[in-house]
């Protein structure tokens, strides 16, 4: 009875206001600090849509060209700024089109909300015009989804759909909303969402397992961290720092761990994976303790789980319990998040340095300097190389800017030789490989973060994916700089192809168009580079202009990325030719 | 290579739409075939119980139970071994009624079998029996031979000997 009068009262206590299901939509983002989203009205959205134009002054809605745009212009927003990305499209097709990114975000731990419009509530299941199963379809690729088909729904899903967006590991929450409680009227009030019975997203971290991993740590010969972006979403950079400093222990990263720690530290031994450096993945099979920091264990980064790290204890720092043991046994699991579990490492790891470990790392690197490295940065051939412009980049930029990738080679030539000092500046997609993804996460993460310098690099393939978003830069005067490194091929495959499909490239030449008239078509500033020796000039130019600047690199058309460890392969046989 | 067995997923969740399809796509993405699956009320007011069975390395059931449990919804999920659960499964047979009178056999399988008589009509009767699977199977057997016009067997559902602390979970939550 007691609880039942102090639900009255607080219910009493609370403004309420009747408002349509639509203003509610409205806010409840307001009431969740959202500042800016991206979408494409349509029918069922309408009436989203036309209470967005009422509240246009304190929200920003960014029409982007298609969809998928949107949500990756949301992740890229998310990327950048630890916030939630916001996006919205009508039913049927606007929402199908959006789960490409949806699958990217859920892949990659990014906090996205995504607003569908549906049909009406009375239309459900009659294949009404527009209307699909945007719920169903969406299950597998969703932290979260809902479908609302009354207005006074709104705001308890709303709440918990941020909360749960954003909390523990993130990803991306899906709401839809049929057109009928969009109007329907309703007293609104909000909540935030601060606990779900039967949701624990941040497992309590248990000392007596950090006190195991740092026994493990402390008698290590030969340790070796490998961390990801788990240590980004926990912000435990600083931790990080701390850790490897006070052991000095040698440290690599993922992909998505990429700028958690400046590129110039001297304790970060480069990329694990693929197309990483060279010492960090031999050496995986040397180390005695790998220490995993906020990552999982990705095939990309293992190469063959059989032959990776087999000689060596496995500690396991993990915020989401299903990745324990998913892919490599571990000896020893924190779970938790990673700020925490560092924090409480930090007092009881013994301060040492394994010169000679160390040694191994700066060996190998010369021979991948030699090998690689040279060519890529200091090419003595005519054809320009990705990596010198990479470099170009660095320089002009001083490693400040963010680097927004697509997928393929030029993508793994940006994680490699990008310089980056500042946290949170590689936005690429790794776990899902979605191609066009720059362009629009290039245009999300410069409006999350107009201070910084953002870049989009992409190559001719996938730039042509998404390149209509050229038209949202246009529209919205975002100062985003996008280069495209242009071979004319969809590069990455058809290195494959030479290697081992025995040159035979099927359906891997492009026949591209000018794409500095397309540029210039939208009224950007674009330029075409053919020469190394224009090279630095036409960088200088982009970095400096005070708009949105399109610049064109014509690169060696049949480049390959090394090294290399073929799929399937132990990370011990990655190749270097 | 560890080899496969049979084993009984007990899963807690929330009462909601579409959860069906979030854990069976769990199933369905690692091209897992489901053995049965049943969903009901359980103990605790509002909280729903799923019996899911399906044959797997125990290894790999591990990680099934993780990802299950990673879905906001899902309170509580555990697996056991036949030997750690008591388990039932329930079958109705709809057979012609001249068969009860004009075969004197019948009636002595369904006394055997501890079957039940659910209905009589002139044209049909329905019987009913809950047991293990290799019990209904002999029953199956026997009585196929007089000719079933429909058969109909129920997903398992299973209590652990075991506790699974599910309410004192939740009270600990509220």
């Amino acid at each position: 009875m007691k609880t039942v009068t102090h639900t009255i009262e607080q219910k009493v206590n609370q403004q309420t206001e009747r408002i349509t299901g639509s203003e509610a939509v409205i806010k409840c983002l307001l009431a969740e600090g959202v500042d800016t989203l991206y979408g494409y009205p349509g029918g069922a959205i309408m009436p989203v849509y036309d209470e967005l134009y009422k509240y246009q002054d304190q929200l920003h809605h960014v029409l982007t060209r298609h969809e998928q745009g949107a949500t990756h212009a949301a992740q890229g927003y998310a990327r950048i700024s630890g916030k939630v990305g916001v996006t919205i499209a009508t039913s049927g097709p606007g929402a199908t089109n959006l789960i490409t990114g949806i699958a990217d975000a859920q892949i990659d731990s990014t906090p996205m909300i995504c607003i569908t419009g549906q049909v009406g509530s009375h239309l459900l299941g009659s294949d009404a015009f527009q209307e699909t199963d945007i719920v169903g379809i969406s299950t597998p690729v969703t932290k979260w989804n809902h479908q609302i088909t009354k207005a006074s729904e709104i705001p308890e899903v709303f709440a918990k759909a941020f909360y749960i967006a954003k909390s523990g590991r993130p990803g991306p929450v899906l709401i839809d909303i049929t057109k009928d409680a969009q109007f329907e009227e309703f007293d609104f009030t909000y909540e935030k969402c601060e606990v779900i019975r039967s949701y624990k997203p941040v497992p309590k971290v248990n000392p007596d397992k950090v006190a195991e991993a740092a026994e493990l740590i402390n008698n290590a010969k030969k340790p070796f961290i490998v961390w990801g972006q788990g240590v980004i979403l926990g912000e435990a950079e600083k931790e990080l720092t701390e850790v490897i400093e006070k052991a000095g222990i040698p440290s690599a990263w993922t992909i998505l761990g990429a700028s958690a720690i400046p590129t110039s530290h001297p304790l970060n031994v480069g990329m694990v994976g693929m197309h990483g450096n060279y010492a960090p993945n031999k050496l995986t099979n040397e180390c005695d303790v790998l220490i995993a920091i906020g990552m999982r264990f990705d095939d990309r980064v293992t190469g063959n789980l059989a032959t990776y790290a087999k000689q060596a204890k496995i500690v396991h720092f993990e915020i989401d319990p299903a990745e324990v043991d998913k892919n490599v046994k571990t000896d020893v699991a924190v779970l938790g998040n990673a700020k925490e579990s560092l924090q409480q490492l930090i007092p009881l790891l013994h301060s040492n340095s394994h010169p000679e470990w160390h040694q191994r790392f700066k060996d190998l690197y010369q021979i991948e300097f030699e090998k690689v490295i040279k060519n890529d940065l200091h090419p003595t051939k005519e054809g320009l190389t990705m990596g010198e412009v990479l470099k170009e980049i660095n320089l002009q930029s001083k490693g400040e800017a963010a680097i927004v990738s697509d997928v393929g080679q030029h993508q793994m030539i940006a994680c490699r030789y990008a310089d980056f000092n500042v946290t949170k500046s590689n936005i690429t997609s790794g776990g899902l490989g979605t191609m066009g993804f720059a362009l629009p996460a290039a245009i999300g993460a410069k409006m999350a973060a107009p201070d910084r310098e953002v870049v989009a690099i992409a190559g001719d393939g996938g730039y042509q994916m998404t390149i209509q978003e050229l038209g949202t830069i246009f529209q919205t005067k975002v100062p985003v700089k996008v280069v495209v490194l242009n071979n004319d091929f969809l590069g990455m495959v058809r290195q494959w192809q030479q290697l081992f499909f025995d040159k035979r490239y099927a359906s891997t030449e492009l026949v591209n168009p000018d794409f500095v008239a397309i540029a210039k078509g939208y009224h950007l500033p674009a330029k075409r580079v053919t020469k190394r020796s224009e090279l630095s000039a036409a960088v200088k130019e982009m970095m400096e202009s005070k708009e949105a600047y399109f610049l064109e690199v014509c690169v060696e058309k049949e480049d390959n990325v090394f090294p290399m460890i073929p799929t399937g392969s132990s990370v011990s046989d990655i190749r270097l030719e | 290579m560890e080899e496969k067995q049979l084993y009984t997923v007990s899963i807690y969740t929330e009462n909601n739409i579409g959860l069906l399809n979030r854990i069976s796509a769990i199933f369905q993405r690692r091209h897992i075939n489901i053995e049965s699956i049943t969903s009901s009320v359980s103990e605790i007011e509002g909280v729903s119980r799923w019996t899911i069975v399906v044959k797997l390395a125990e290894e790999q059931m591990k990680k099934i139970i993780g990802q299950i449990e990673k879905q906001v919804e899902v309170i509580k999920a555990y697996y056991h071994t036949d030997d750690e659960t008591i388990y039932q499964e329930s079958v109705l047979f709809k057979i012609k009624s001249d068969l009860l009178f004009e075969e004197r056999q019948i009636q002595n399988i369904i006394k055997e079998s501890y079957a039940r008589i659910v209905t009589v009509n002139r044209e049909f009767f329905v019987l009913e029996k809950s047991g293990r699977r290799s019990e209904i199977e002999l029953l199956y057997r026997e009585l196929s031979a007089f000719g079933i016009m429909q058969f109909v067997r129920s997903g398992r559902i299973s209590v652990t000997k075991e506790e699974m602390k599910i309410s004192e979970m939740l009270a600990a939550f509220n």
